[in-house]
């Protein structure tokens, strides 16, 4: 079959390639391009452990071709930090809310987090569940997950206001 | 999980992408947002050997209204269609409808026209469409046509779309005003399809139905519009005999499988329950003004 | 012990020792998505390995085509058993005295069973390889029921094994059957039986489910033929026993194997045993010169991979007529699927399900369980359990409701009956084991206070009326459960898993300019050891947390160890950790003693120094010491600041807690809705509240996904029906309630620290709490006991057959 010459956008770089069509987009994140961020978990779009950000949505990189996302922008965990370049309030609240243990579900969660607080910045903890509702998590019993989410809201509507 | 190969084509255009499905006829599938053929490919249930990529196509997006008519394009995805003013006016039948579905990714990535298209018995618009009396427009080598979505789905994953047409907009006659709607669904979790949902559209005026649409979703191998329910309804006060005999002829017509979410008779219960509910949740919109 | 002044707090505060939320020290890269799992590896040339499966669950292999596969462009080879033979290979010793084919050795046991092993450049090739094997197979009877699979004339499904009469534990009496393992004393127990006021019967079935970690198992081998050292990254809750196990099955000097648990992304049991997985990955590296990866994907995890539970149990429990235990019986029949591959100390098949007598004063008991092969999987492993303690204890949380029912008695109250007295200390069980310190009522009533228990019955009981007038579809169910755990396995004496005592190790090096290396046989799967184990550390050798670091997994550095699993970590490296600490401070002593030119005995610890006794002002803080040890020539001492401790624990530890569930169930739809759920845990001393609550929130909704509907399903011709996530119930964000926890502190009397592990407790004690929360709601309309899970369905079934639906 013949390879596909993609061009994208990922974390504000641009990636050229020749891929296989049926390539899947988390395998050229993670084997291509070594963002072994993003994880595998259930390859059916149901655990969240791959979501990426492709742009402005949030989508689950394990049931995407590569050659779909050709000329999108893509953001990745790599991708995400704050303000001024150092971790971003997602980060810092899930270490402070201990909304982690394992780690493998939170790139995705915090991605998709992330995208959450774009489109609604004061999120209630019911929006807050619904929006997280397609990252399955085993370890945290989301509880702490939620409480990382609003305590980010918090941490950035301050920021924001502190800049104003 | 790995699907097998293809080769990959991006048409800019219908025109384009319906010469591709010609060339390569039933080897050639179409991709939307590929959440229900990719993962399907993943197992290898699905294995064609062209993929025809619609995202390019610029005339399958957008949301308009057309007279009496809702005209949404086929690649309009559900995140678009819940976040769209229009149709939270026009139909909120779809809005409350495409809540329901899966989970926020995959609402981010699923289409309007790939729910209706593919068949799955246990999608969710497909029901919702039937209720609502709405068409398909599909476009294929002999030009244009439309086949009401009561028409529509034949069997399992068939439908009445030939294999080089292009599904490329859903129409939609938008409800009168004042009419009272609801898409109620059981199902296990987020991300479920349903253990059985019901998709209610009636009207009332001083007190009296005068229109009613049934249709049901996961119970058959095709949604299930009957006709005979919402008849059952029309120029009653919706009381407790006339739901007892829209619920009898909406059984009458549904002919679930038993799976892991249940055997025949508790699917049964529960669609005779979301359609009462349903029922009931219709009726007190009915006249608030909200479609 | 003198009050601290405010500095001495400050100095304590620092350590960021025993006891305090320290926030964890692995989330920094985890959030970044710098975390390093087995899957994120890609070494130069590294080849992947691929399965094809059987979809058949019971079926002889006539032959095997894999002509096409090896003609595919990159593949590199295709695996068969015919080609592990002449090494052995092709079955492996399982953990539980069985033996596993690696590839399928003329006959298929399961659906999913391995088959042939295909070895390609990527995945993708694998993949397509693995279509092109042809595989012919010959159906044979499907067995999927353990009392079927011991009818006489059942097909036998171990023919390797059918004529011996003997297995790893003890006699067999059918081709079907694996063992039977008997505790206590049945004379006297029937005795008690036959003589009782009132007796309660139930047959109580613990279903087959899946710990299902997000990431599934797999792993990358490589041999280098050049210094003939093996190399394994793994998933492995166990590195050093995969080692050995590695070496005594495939002949490789256990010094030329080096294995790695690198980040692992969730075990919860699924991690512990050894999969053929991993021997055909080794096995490739070793036929190809290069590195081979092997990762299962979700199907395989599910349909393949460490299955837990499915336990029928059979029950009968005694009492007078004021509600005083007299006795326990229990037999179980055990499906242990296709091979005894299950995890549990090599003396005890059925794992310590010996515990089932609970948190009660059962003076007289008895226990049989026999195992069965059927048309399953293999597995039986601990899910967030310490071996078959789940099972245990929701067998005996189950019974003690049944018979409240029986004496017409509130659950509560009979509890509260029977419990263990706080002086009965250490208590010695009817089935053998000394549990090592509880105060039971304090932590049943502290929960009953909390949740206004008196309250809430009054509120269901006000439901019910309503019910019952019509005006509501609802009715309240108030589950109760105390549960306790026997976890920290284990004392030598008894515990070994292939021979390997279960003690566990900590080697700890202390720097010169006083920070610190910490190592240990146990390795994290998000239970956060680096900060933890850090926290003991600090408090006990007065070196900050933050100057600690926490290393594991790495068997060619770290000290042997069994690993992680049945919440061992903490009672078992957590000890080593401390006695490896206080062997660091006696020698720290004897090095201070030196410098303040006083006699070691006229010194004293004081938080992170050693001071002159009533001379505050002299005294050497740790960071000093620690430079001395490498700078000073000390008569009678060796240089250097460093210990091990390999810690044999004397006992089990014995963590319990009372959890209260209030659940709204809809009896037209079966849903349910978790209104408020309240855990009460203690685990003894407790490390670090943070992580324990984090924990018990994790194990909570394990517990809620099991009770309600995680089920590994399959049908009569042994095909899975739940393998994906659609059907494997998994819940989200919006099913899972929040979870309220609280604790009392029971100290452990034999560990160092008193702490007792508390990873598990929430699996254990919130299964039976969710349980017993439906089964009540149906009680005064004449349930006794509804199976689970209690999944829509099956509650409407409930319901139903109580003629609930008019």
């Amino acid at each position: 079959m013949d390879k596909l010459h993609v061009k994208l956008q990922v974390n504000g770089k641009p990636v050229e390639a020749l891929v296989e069509p049926r390539l899947l987009l988390i395998h050229f994140l993670r084997e291509e391009l070594g963002l072994t961020g993003p994880h595998i978990g259930c390859e059916t779009s149901h655990c969240g452990a791959c979501t990426v950000d492709i742009g402005g949505r949030s989508v689950k990189s394990c049931t995407v071709f590569t050659a779909q996302a050709n000329g999108a922008e893509i953001t990745t965990i790599e991708g995400i930090e704050g303000a001024d370049g150092g971790l971003h309030a997602l980060q810092e609240m899930f270490r402070e809310h201990h909304g982690l243990q394992c780690g493998f579900c939170t790139p995705g969660m915090i991605t998709r987090a992330w995208r959450l607080l774009e489109e609604n910045p004061d999120p209630s903890e019911a929006e807050i569940r619904q929006g997280m509702a397609g990252n399955l998590c085993r370890c945290t019993g989301y509880q702490n997950i939620v409480k990382a989410i609003r305590a980010a809201a918090d941490a950035r509507q301050a920021q924001q206001e502190a800049a104003e | 999980m790995i699907p097998g190969n293809f080769a990959y084509h991006r048409p800019a255009d219908v025109a384009a992408a319906a010469r591709l499905l010609q060339e390569h006829g039933d080897e050639a599938q179409l991709l939307a947002g590929g959440h229900s053929l990719i993962p399907m490919m993943k197992l290898r249930m699905a294995q064609p050997s062209h993929l025809i990529d619609l995202q390019d196509i610029a005339g399958l997006k957008g949301i308009s209204r057309d007279g009496a008519r809702l005209v949404i394009g086929a690649m309009t995805t559900q995140h678009e269609l819940i976040g769209d003013a229009l149709v939270a006016a026009a139909v909120p039948l779809l809005r409350e409808a495409a809540l329901q579905i899966a989970d926020p990714q995959v609402r981010y990535v699923g289409t309007i026209g790939g729910n209706v298209a593919n068949g799955d018995p246990g999608n969710d618009m497909p029901g919702v469409m039937q209720c609502l009396d709405a068409s398909f427009e599909l476009t294929g080598p002999g030009g244009t046509r439309e086949v009401a979505a009561r028409a529509f789905y034949e069997a399992a994953f068939t439908t009445a779309r030939a294999e080089d047409e292009i599904l490329t907009r859903i129409i939609v006659p938008i409800p009168k005003p004042g009419s009272g709607y609801a898409y109620l669904k059981q199902k296990r979790k987020i991300g479920d399809y349903a253990t059985a949902a019901a998709a209610v559209l009636l009207a009332v005026e001083s007190g009296r139905c005068t229109s009613a649409a049934i249709a049901m979703t996961n119970l058959a191998a095709t949604p299930v519009f009957t006709e005979a329910a919402g008849a059952a309804l029309v120029g009653t006060t919706l009381d407790e005999a006339a739901v007892g005999a829209a619920v009898a002829a909406m059984l009458a017509a549904i002919d679930p499988a038993t799976d892991n979410r249940g055997p025949v008779e508790f699917k049964k219960h529960v669609a005779g329950l979301m359609l009462r509910r349903a029922i009931a949740e219709a009726a007190g919109r009915a006249g608030r003004g909200t479609a | 012990m003198t009050e601290q002044s405010p500095v001495d707090l400050d100095r304590a505060e620092k350590l960021q020792g025993l006891g305090c939320r320290r926030k964890r020290v692995e989330d920094a890269r985890f959030t970044q998505g710098k975390g390093n799992y087995v899957d994120d590896m890609k070494l130069k040339g590294m080849l992947f390995g691929d399965f094809v499966r059987s979809p058949y669950a019971h079926a002889r292999v006539k032959s095997i085509d894999a002509e096409a596969a090896k003609a595919l462009p990159g593949v590199v080879a295709v695996l068969t058993a015919d080609d592990l033979r002449p090494l052995n290979l092709h079955w492996m010793p399982t953990l539980a005295g069985d033996k596993q084919m690696v590839l399928a050795d003329g006959k298929v046991l399961y659906q999913g069973q391995e088959v042939a092993f295909v070895i390609a450049e990527n995945r993708y090739i694998a993949a397509d390889a693995v279509d092109l094997v042809e595989v012919e197979y010959e159906a044979l009877p499907v067995v999927t029921d353990p009392f079927k699979a011991l009818a006489d004339d059942a097909p036998v499904l171990r023919e390797d094994i059918a004529d011996q009469k003997e297995g790893a534990h003890g006699p067999r009496r059918h081709p079907n059957h694996i063992f039977t393992w008997e505790q206590g004393d049945k004379a006297a127990t029937e005795a008690v039986l036959a003589g009782a006021e009132v007796v309660a019967e139930e047959m109580i079935y613990y279903h087959r489910t899946h710990p299902c970690p997000l990431e599934t198992c797999g792993c990358v081998a490589s041999m280098d033929k050049v210094n003939g050292k093996l190399t394994l990254w793994g998933t492995f809750q166990a590195p050093h026993a995969v080692r050995t196990v590695a070496s005594l099955i495939s002949g490789i000097a256990e010094h030329n194997i080096r294995v790695v648990s690198p980040d692992i992304g969730g075990g919860f049991g699924n991690k512990v045993g050894v999969y053929p997985g991993y021997i055909c990955a080794v096995v490739a590296s070793i036929v190809t010169g290069v590195p081979v990866k092997w990762v299962e994907d979700r199907m395989d995890n599910l349909m393949t991979t460490a299955f837990a539970r499915d336990y029928w149990m059979q029950g009968k429990i005694a009492a007078t007529k004021d509600g005083r235990i007299t006795g326990l019986w229990c037999h179980v029949t055990a499906d242990h699927g296709g091979f005894d591959a299950c995890a549990d100390p090599t003396k005890f098949p059925a794992g310590f399900f010996n515990i089932c007598t609970g948190s009660y004063d059962i003076p007289t008991a008895w226990l049989a369980v026999d195992g069965v092969y059927t048309n399953k999987a293999p597995g039986g492993v601990a899910y967030r359990c310490s071996f078959r303690v789940t099972e245990a204890s929701y067998f005996i949380e189950r019974m003690v409701d049944i018979l409240a029912i029986k004496l017409g008695m509130d659950p509560v109250e009979l509890r509260l009956k029977n419990f263990i007295r706080k002086d009965q200390f250490p208590y010695q069980s009817a089935l053998g084991w000394e549990y090592d310190s509880g105060d039971y009522h304090t932590a049943m009533e502290k929960a009953l206070a909390a949740v206004d228990y008196a309250g809430l019955r009054r509120e269901q009981a006000e439901r019910l009326d309503a019910f019952k007038r019509g005006e509501t579809r609802k009715l309240i169910g108030i589950g109760v459960s105390f549960f306790t755990e026997i976890v920290g396995a284990g004392p030598v004496k008894n515990c070994d898993i292939l021979g390997l005592g279960m003690f566990d190790s900590c080697e700890i090096r202390i720097h010169p300019t006083g920070s610190a290396i910490a190592r240990l046989g146990t390795i994290s799967q998000g239970q956060g050891h680096a900060t933890t184990f850090a926290q003991i550390l600090a408090s006990e050798i007065g070196i900050p947390a933050d100057a600690i670091t926490v290393e594991e997994g790495d068997t060619d550095t770290a000290p042997y160890g069994l690993g992680t699993y049945g919440s061992r970590s903490t009672p078992v490296a957590g000890a080593a950790t401390a006695m490896a600490g206080r062997k660091i401070r006696a020698k720290a002593q004897m090095i201070a003693a030196y410098l303040l030119e006083v006699h070691d005995d006229d010194i004293e610890w004081d938080i992170d120094r050693f001071v002159v006794k009533g001379a505050p002002e002299r005294f050497k803080t740790m960071t000093e010491i620690a430079f001395a040890a490498y700078n000073q020539a000390i008569p009678g001492l060796e240089p250097g600041l460093e210990a091990v401790s390999y810690y044999d624990p004397p006992n089990m530890t014995y963590p319990f807690g009372a959890y209260v569930c209030v659940m709204e169930i809809d009896v037209d739809t079966g849903e349910t809705e978790i209104r408020r759920f309240y855990a009460l845990d203690d685990c003894g001393t407790r490390i670090n509240p943070m992580i324990i609550e984090g924990q018990v929130h994790g194990g909570l909704t394990e517990a809620l996904a099991i009770a309600m509907g995680q089920e590994i399903a399959y049908d009569e011709n042994g095909n899975v029906m739940t393998a994906t996530l659609m059907d494997f119930f998994m819940p989200t964000a919006v099913e899972t309630p929040t979870w309220e926890t609280d604790h009392t502190v029971t100290p452990s009397p034999h560990h160092p620290i008193g702490a007792k592990g508390v990873g598990e407790s929430p699996n254990v004690g919130g299964v039976s709490a969710f349980s017993n929360a439906v089964n009540d709601a149906f009680r005064p309309f004449g349930l006794t006991h509804a199976q689970m899970p209690h999944d829509h369905w099956r509650i409407w079934r409930t319901a139903q057959q109580l003629g609930l639906h008019g």
